[in-house]
């Protein structure tokens, strides 16, 4: 059913791509094979056709984003506050154009520097952890400039930002990166003239299954803990088995079944986008 | 014979050593973390290209009194090191405490060697610099001319 549904649409499309005049199209391969038969004349030419480029991003519906710092954090705190904040988040993302991103992205800030020449600074980074809720959301970029490690933690709605491209949209394997400081320093260098990868709209976003090799011991903490619970460090190389089973001691199973620390944000999800899209139409 | 092959393991295990006394980041022995806060025996980078900076010592320079009324040292105050058996004044151009926002935090806690007028003893200096220290000009003009880098 769906097979024939599409073969309609694309039939539709090209209906459309080419007018009223475009029998041709539908059956070129028929006149060329009868061209073909009559011997005793050189076949006709046929021009071929025009090649029907579908772009399969049109298919797809666009993927649906909600930034998380729109989702209030699960507390006793009057609503009112985080529905006021996210009125001038809004009215904030009426200038800048905060793009889709997530950890593991590299991304572009430029910010307004009072102490910089052309007073504009430009940061480029990989992305290594997202937090805080409402107007004080900030995200960590990392990146390795002539051989020394750099951190900016950026504030998402701070006014002295100015751009924020998305340089490489992808996810990793983990919510948080921060074991980067401690993983060698190829997996935290960006080229800071890197050009922009085009990235569709539609679809799941790319994830980079990348799993990282770690400096020797010690580390900033002992990612190896399951609280941390990584899956972007190769842990075969550095720790020995009975390391890791004896990091599995510090364990706890049943906090996955523990009902009160449940957050479902679906339903809150949804109305959040339905109260953006209307807030963003006034 | 046995004499000479006895010079070639302890010519070997010379380069060895010497192999493994040059690897300053990289122990082969585990150490305990560099301190995030700069405080008195905080261990230091000096990121400069001056002699006493460069020149491998057994012992990292250390931090021993940092001229605020806290005791912690921020970027722009002003460090005393003991580098090689000397005391010499320093500059801090970094460190790996996380300061205010919009403000970048480093991997290591970089110095910059200065006399005690204020002016830098080196001629380059090798790593980004945080531009905030910039607010610092009048005081620190020759020190900034030598910077490279501003992140």
């Amino acid at each position: 059913m769906a097979s024939t549904a599409r073969s309609v649409c694309t039939a539709i499309c090209s209906l459309r791509a080419f007018g009223g005049k475009n029998h041709r199209f539908l059956s070129t391969s028929l006149l060329r094979l009868a061209a073909g038969g009559e011997s005793d004349q050189p076949p006709k030419f046929m021009p071929p056709t025009k090649p029907v480029i579908l772009d399969s991003a049109h298919k797809l519906p666009v993927r649906r984003f909600l930034s998380p710092e729109f989702i209030p954090p699960r507390q006793r705190t009057n609503p009112l506050k985080f529905a006021l904040e996210r009125k001038d988040m809004v009215k904030r993302r009426t200038t800048l154009n905060i793009p889709e991103f997530y950890v593991g992205s590299i991304l572009a800030v430029t910010m307004w520097d009072p102490h910089a020449s052309e007073k504009t600074n430009r940061f480029v980074g990989i992305c290594i952890q997202r937090s805080g809720k409402g107007l004080g959301a900030t995200f960590v970029l990392r990146n390795i400039i002539d051989g020394q490690g750099v951190e900016i933690c950026f504030e998402l709605y701070n006014p002295r930002i100015q751009q924020v491209e998305v340089l490489k949209l992808e996810k990793r394997l983990d919510d948080n990166l921060l074991y980067l400081r401690d993983a060698l320093p190829e997996y935290s260098t960006v080229d800071i003239n890197m050009k922009p990868v085009p990235s569709s709209i539609s679809g799941e976003v790319a994830l980079n299954q990348l799993k990282v090799k770690m400096k020797p011991k010690p580390w900033s903490k002992r990612w190896e803990r399951p609280k941390y619970k990584v899956q972007g460090i190769r842990f075969d190389l550095c720790l020995s088995l009975e390391k890791m089973e004896e990091a599995q001691k510090w364990a706890q199973p049943w906090l996955e079944f523990d009902m009160l620390k449940e957050y479902d944000t679906t339903s809150l999800e949804e109305s959040l986008r339905q109260e953006l899209q209307e807030e963003a139409s006034k | 014979m046995s004499m000479q092959v006895d010079m070639a393991q302890v010519r070997r295990f010379g380069t060895v050593l010497t192999q493994m006394l040059r690897l300053p980041q990289h122990c082969t022995f585990s150490v305990s973390a560099s301190a995030a806060a700069i405080q008195k025996m905080t261990r230091v980078r000096v990121v400069d290209n001056s002699t006493l900076g460069t020149a491998l010592h057994h012992r990292p320079p250390r931090v021993i009194h940092v001229y605020t009324k806290n005791g912690i040292g921020k970027v722009g105050d002003r460090v005393l090191l003991a580098i090689k058996g000397q005391k010499k004044k320093a500059l801090i151009v970094g460190h790996k405490m996380p300061g205010d926002r919009m403000t970048p935090r480093f991997d290591s806690n970089n110095v910059v060697l200065i006399e005690d007028n204020g002016n830098p003893t080196g001629t380059r200096i090798k790593v980004p610099i945080p531009t905030h220290l910039r607010k610092m000009e009048g005081e620190y003009s020759k020190l900034l001319a030598i910077a490279h880098r501003f992140v």
